[in-house]
């Protein structure tokens, strides 16, 4: 198993506010809107920079989404940003009409997705949005999984035209992706070769997909591990490369197993190449108030539980 | 395209645009003529007279030119025959308006390239957003045009107008002219009996913007009141216009009723309907 190093410990909505703050100093055309998170969404080096391309929405998410659906009517590219479900749930309507249907160049930037938001519970904890966003035709899907592929993602999408939903999170979390590493939308990221088992896993999972790695190889499994940051559109080819070679396989994933990464690689599979497959995601549950580690151990989304779904898939290779 | 001047030519367009409306929904027995024909009048001195547009090449930007959204998207007949007789797309396709594989989608789309349109409306409360978004990207840009929309006044009831009308105000959107078809009539009723909130005057001055009144279906106060509406233009202050109509306007058997808010005539009605408004020299698709 390949050895990453841990480059820093950051939060990918820090991530963010860098690929913003640099893609507004290359594009003048991109603009900001925010729903009264500012600073939650790491957005102050762009609004400083760029105060007249900054625009602040109040705490009016449906109307964000439709001004910023104006402004690309315009020629803008606007990166709305808020909290994941506010972002996505609260506003499906407005993303379905206005944007994804109306296909407007639209950034839908998500922070605080997930349980890793922490303390303020399931209210905010939204585990669904990954499935609500893919479902809607033409809309590109990521979720980055650490700070460097979140600033490179972000900038990334600025230099797509259509819309796009792009996922981050609060906690503080490994770094490991090599700053100059170019974001590529709907590229499968291979992070380990391996013939045993494959794990797919996209956002803060991928880390503990590495970990599992290597936890993995100590039992003398040889796992490979793929970074799935684009939920949509599916890297088909490496995944079902991947599947081909090892013969089963694993998702990881902070959502709910209905409706994300997992459900996609199933449906995938089941048509092209039925494969033994295991889940690592929140299964059929809300969140509730804890520290992330504490929520994420309690709702089975740790490198012991990849292990072990690893080693159920393996057990069920023909 | 074709420029109207005085009220009785723009008189004649809008009684081809009635004859439109009635014969697309008929057609396929379905849409809404109601409000369409309420709001024909406007919608042909806006495309006519007022707006400073270009239909061809059509510019989804619409940088450089006037812009018109329609945000309650249902009354998508009037827009059509609006656009097509403006010169946005050929006049005969108004005969494929919610048919399979048409660009005349049930409520206004972009998806299918009809030229005209910005945005998917119809799901309500959403294009008063759009628009504001549009007319903030012309004052980024330094674009002097004027953003125009059209809301229903059931549509008011939408929590998501009240922000948008909260961020035109906080923002100066002072390039958009918005009329409120108050119609005082909805799906299941008048306004006032499904939702009694009425006062729209002194609610949008509460919210910061300038308010005028006017008869959308009178030609003496459109003449008067948009001229009007456009000198406040750049005041610093977004502009509503509470536009009373008759829903069914020009058929008297649609008028002072619900009825046919998304009801389409039959065979029989269709021909005393017509009856009323005569074939003109713009000719039936």
């Amino acid at each position: 198993m390949k050895s990453y190093e841990i480059l820093g410990q950051k939060d990918t909505r820090s991530g963010f506010g860098a690929g913003l703050h640099e893609a507004g100093k290359r594009n003048s055309d991109v603009v900001a809107l925010c729903a009264d998170l500012t600073g939650s969404l790491m957005m102050d080096a762009f609004k400083d920079e760029f105060p007249e391309r900054f625009i602040q929405a109040g705490i009016a998410e449906a109307n964000m989404i439709g001004v910023s659906a104006g402004l690309a009517t315009g020629g803008k590219i606007p990166f709305a940003g808020t909290f994941a479900n506010f972002a996505t749930g609260r506003v499906y309507d407005q993303i379905r009409q206005s944007v994804a249907y109306s296909h407007k160049n639209v950034k839908i930037c998500a922070s605080h997705a997930g349980l890793t938001l922490g303390e303020d519970g399931a209210t905010h904890q939204i585990l669904e949005d990954l499935g609500l966003m893919k479902m809607l035709p033409g809309m590109v899907v990521i979720n980055p999984c650490d700070y460097n592929q979140t600033k490179a993602a972000t900038m990334a999408i600025a230099e797509y035209d259509g819309p796009c939903y792009l996922r981050f999170g609060r906690p503080k979390w490994p770094v490991f992706i090599p700053e100059d590493m170019p974001f590529e939308i709907g590229k499968a990221l291979m992070l380990n070769e391996g013939k045993d088992v494959t794990i797919f896993a996209t956002g803060h999972m991928v880390w503990k997909a590495i970990e599992a790695g290597h936890m993995l190889a100590e039992k003398g499994i040889d796992a490979e591990v793929v970074n799935i940051h684009t939920i949509k559109p599916l890297d088909r080819d490496a995944i079902l490369a991947s599947a081909k070679k090892t013969g089963c396989v694993v998702t990881a994933e902070e959502h709910q197993m209905n409706g994300g990464l997992g459900d996609s690689i199933a449906q995938l599979l089941s048509r092209e190449l039925p494969t033994p497959m295991e889940f690592v995601a929140v299964d059929d549950s809300f969140g509730e108030s804890g520290t992330p580690d504490q929520l994420l151990e309690k709702y089975g989304l740790t490198a012991t539980a990849i292990v072990d779904a690893a080693v159920r898939a393996m057990s069920r290779k023909a | 395209m074709e420029t109207l001047n005085t009220a009785s030519a723009m008189a004649t367009m809008a009684t081809q645009i009635r004859r439109d409306v009635l014969r697309m929904v008929h057609a396929v027995s379905s849409g809404h003529p109601g409000g369409s024909l309420g709001c024909v009048d406007y919608f042909t001195a806006l495309h006519f007279h007022f707006m400073k547009h270009k239909a061809q090449p059509f510019n989804m930007s619409g940088g450089g030119e006037d812009v018109f959204f329609l945000s309650n998207g249902h009354i998508s007949p009037v827009y059509y025959s609006t656009l097509a007789r403006s010169g946005y797309f050929p006049v005969p396709e108004l005969a494929t308006f919610r048919k399979l594989n048409t660009r005349l989608q049930g409520h206004p789309a972009t998806h299918e390239h009809l030229p005209g349109i910005r945005v998917a409306t119809g799901s309500l409360g959403q294009g008063l957003s759009v628009a504001a978004g549009l007319a903030l990207q012309k004052k980024i840009d330094k674009d002097p045009h004027t953003v125009w929309v059209v809301t229903g006044d059931g549509e008011l009831q939408e929590g998501q107008i009240w922000e948008a009308v909260m961020f035109a105000s906080h923002r100066k959107l002072d390039n958009m002219i918005v009329a409120v078809d108050f119609n005082q009539k909805q799906i299941d009723g008048s306004t006032g009996d499904v939702m009694g909130l009425t006062e729209w005057t002194s609610k949008f001055l509460a919210f910061g913007w300038e308010v005028l009144e006017m008869d959308g279906n009178n030609w003496d106060d459109i003449m008067t009141v948009v001229p009007q509406a456009q000198s406040k233009l750049g005041g610093g202050k977004p502009i509503v216009i509470i536009m009373k109509t008759e829903m069914g306007q020009g058929v008297d058997f649609m008028m002072g009723t619900h009825a046919w808010h998304g009801k389409a005539p039959n065979d029989e009605q269709l021909a005393k309907a017509l009856a009323q408004l005569p074939e003109t020299e713009y000719k039936d698709y």
